[in-house]
């Protein structure tokens, strides 16, 4: 059943979610629910666990070896922690942008395409097909009119904001539901942080955004909810006006109001 | 402004000018020994080379009868075609197995086995190369006979199955380190996109570190090409056009290494064993500059 169809108002929920790195607890009983196609985002103080929270949704954190989950995750309805539970499928539907851009070393054509030849059987997609899927991606993340003679240039070679909004671009073929975003705009200067908020805003309500973020004007500027963490506990997620002007909790006021962090 | 003068020699102490000195004349050193060798082989060979032999039946003549008393012969082609034949064959077998292992090593493996690993490959290189002409000439002659029924186990095949083995450890340190020299951020993010690490490697690993897979495999070559005594021992060391994996074969280096020592000095026959090293060198320096080519193409990207 296609979960888009499904009453489904969270896009993600967690359980009493705790996690180790070796000895180290990052996260400690994480409750959260991500509601469907608007923007959340994490804000803490740095090593309070915000981007490890981000990476347990899409299972990324255990590339890192020696980590350790109890608790409970739902993607889409789903606990992604069953064994039945495909990890490119996951990871189709739930797509990352990282701090630093990172394209792969190929042309910015075959960067858009990449998802889909590895979702898809080898020659399962006609010339035309391709052509159509780089320009509509390009295009969502308005790339296409700096970049339409430029798709065969090696993606590692262009500007870091042109960079990112690529790395955002390649996602969208695969229709993920959900896009995690870790500090997307920590490399980038203000226009190209402007340029990537906008185009967030642009894609919110067709995908459900999750960003982590060290700048709180971002956070107030772009995200309808946040929520913010520290060391590993989930203090206080509410709506982000509310959160930034009345904090319920006296740590998330010292934080919001700059006394540290 | 007298701190900032250029530093001149004469205010240095004696012992620091002496250590520069020696340690300039270790750097140059190596580029004196290669000249002065090719200069050597190509003296000792040069008269013949101008003067007296038939360079076109040396290259495409396969009889070579440089002890006949009254029908001197001195075609070289057999020899080229062995060593070349004895070589890629080498090749066909390390490439994969040695690009095989480096993706293993580097991608898929336990980071303490990783450690083991690298050891035991490096005692594979440490062999030396006379111990895998005997294990050519014993364990592997038998092996063939029994498994293809061929009359005799010491073919291009046994040779090809030794350099191969020699070959190997230089293709896996090499690759290895072309493959760890591939950011991770790049494996993160093919992986984040639902790629299984299988599709990571042929997909993002080989594209970004071809060119470091592509000199491994050249300077495992060059290994090949360069190798004389397993090949000595174990391909038969007999002057002929292979017909097959299971012919005989004679190599340019095995040729060097066995008639050198029975001939005159200075005579006709000396002679060319020299020329067939100037033809050696001249391959294996044409092999190690594309190689060297390959790698500096990595740095620049």
């Amino acid at each position: 059943m296609d979960p888009q169809n499904m009453p489904l108002n969270y896009s993600i929920e967690t359980e009493n979610l705790s996690l180790w790195y070796g000895d180290f607890q990052a996260l400690i009983d994480v409750n959260v629910r991500i509601p469907d196609g608007q923007i959340t985002s994490l804000i803490g103080p740095s090593g309070c666990g915000k981007s490890t929270l981000l990476r347990c949704f899409n299972r990324v954190n255990e590339r890192y070896g020696n980590v350790t989950t109890k608790g409970k995750i739902e993607v889409l309805g789903k606990n992604i922690y069953d064994s039945d539970v495909s990890l490119p499928e996951l990871r189709k539907a739930v797509g990352m942008v990282f701090q630093r851009p990172n394209p792969l070393p190929i042309s910015v054509y075959e960067n858009i395409l990449f998802g889909l030849r590895i979702h898809s059987p080898m020659g399962s997609l006609t010339r035309t097909e391709c052509d159509e899927i780089v320009e509509e991606a390009l295009t969502s993340v308005f790339l296409w009119e700096d970049l339409k003679d430029r798709l065969k240039v090696r993606a590692t070679s262009l500007q870091l904001e042109q960079q990112q909004k690529l790395c955002i671009a390649r996602l969208l073929p695969l229709k993920p539901k959900i896009i995690l975003m870790d500090e997307p705009c920590s490399a980038l200067d203000a226009k190209g942080t402007l340029a990537v908020e906008e185009l967030m805003e642009a894609l919110a309500g067709t995908y459900t955004f999750l960003i982590v973020t060290h700048n709180m004007a971002q956070a107030r500027r772009v995200s309808k909810e946040c929520i913010f963490m520290l060391l590993g506990e989930l203090i206080e997620h509410r709506e982000t006006q509310a959160l930034f002007q009345t904090p319920e909790h006296p740590k998330t006021a010292d934080y919001v109001q700059m006394r540290y962090g | 402004m007298n701190i900032l003068r250029k530093k001149s020699t004469a205010n240095l102490p004696f012992s620091e000018t002496a250590i520069e000195l020696f340690i300039r004349l270790c750097g140059i050193s190596s580029i004196l020994f290669v000249f002065g060798i090719f200069f050597f082989v190509f003296r000792e060979g040069a008269g013949f080379l101008f003067n007296g032999l038939d360079v076109k039946e040396f290259l495409t003549s396969v009889e070579w009868q440089p002890t006949s008393l009254n029908n001197k012969r001195y075609g070289a082609f057999a020899l080229i075609v062995g060593t070349f034949s004895v070589t890629i064959l080498a090749m066909c077998l390390a490439v994969p197995f040695g690009l095989g292992a480096a993706v293993f090593v580097s991608e898929f493996c336990s980071p303490k086995f990783r450690e083991t690993f690298k050891i035991i490959i490096e005692l594979l290189a440490a062999i030396p190369s006379v111990v895998w002409g005997f294990i050519g000439l014993t364990l592997m002659n038998q092996l063939i006979i029994v498994v293809f029924k061929a009359p005799i186990g010491l073919t291009m095949l046994n040779g090809g199955i030794m350099l191969a083995l020699m070959s190997v450890p230089i293709i896996v340190s090499i690759a290895e380190d072309a493959l760890k020299a591939v950011p991770d951020s790049y494996r993160e993010a093919a992986e984040a996109l639902g790629a299984t690490r299988w599709q990571v490697v042929y997909r993002v690993l080989l594209p970004a570190a071809k060119n470091g897979l592509l000199a491994a495999v050249l300077l495992g070559a060059a290994r090949s090409i360069g190798e004389t005594m397993a090949v000595l021992m174990a391909t038969g060391h007999s002057v002929n056009i292979p017909s097959g994996p299971l012919s005989w074969i004679r190599t340019l280096t095995a040729t060097i290494a066995a008639e050198l020592g029975e001939v005159a000095r200075g005579d006709e026959h000396y002679q060319v064993l020299f020329i067939i090293g100037i033809l050696l060198f001249t391959i294996t320096f044409v092999v190690n500059l594309i190689a060297d080519l390959v790698i500096k193409g990595i740095r620049q990207e």
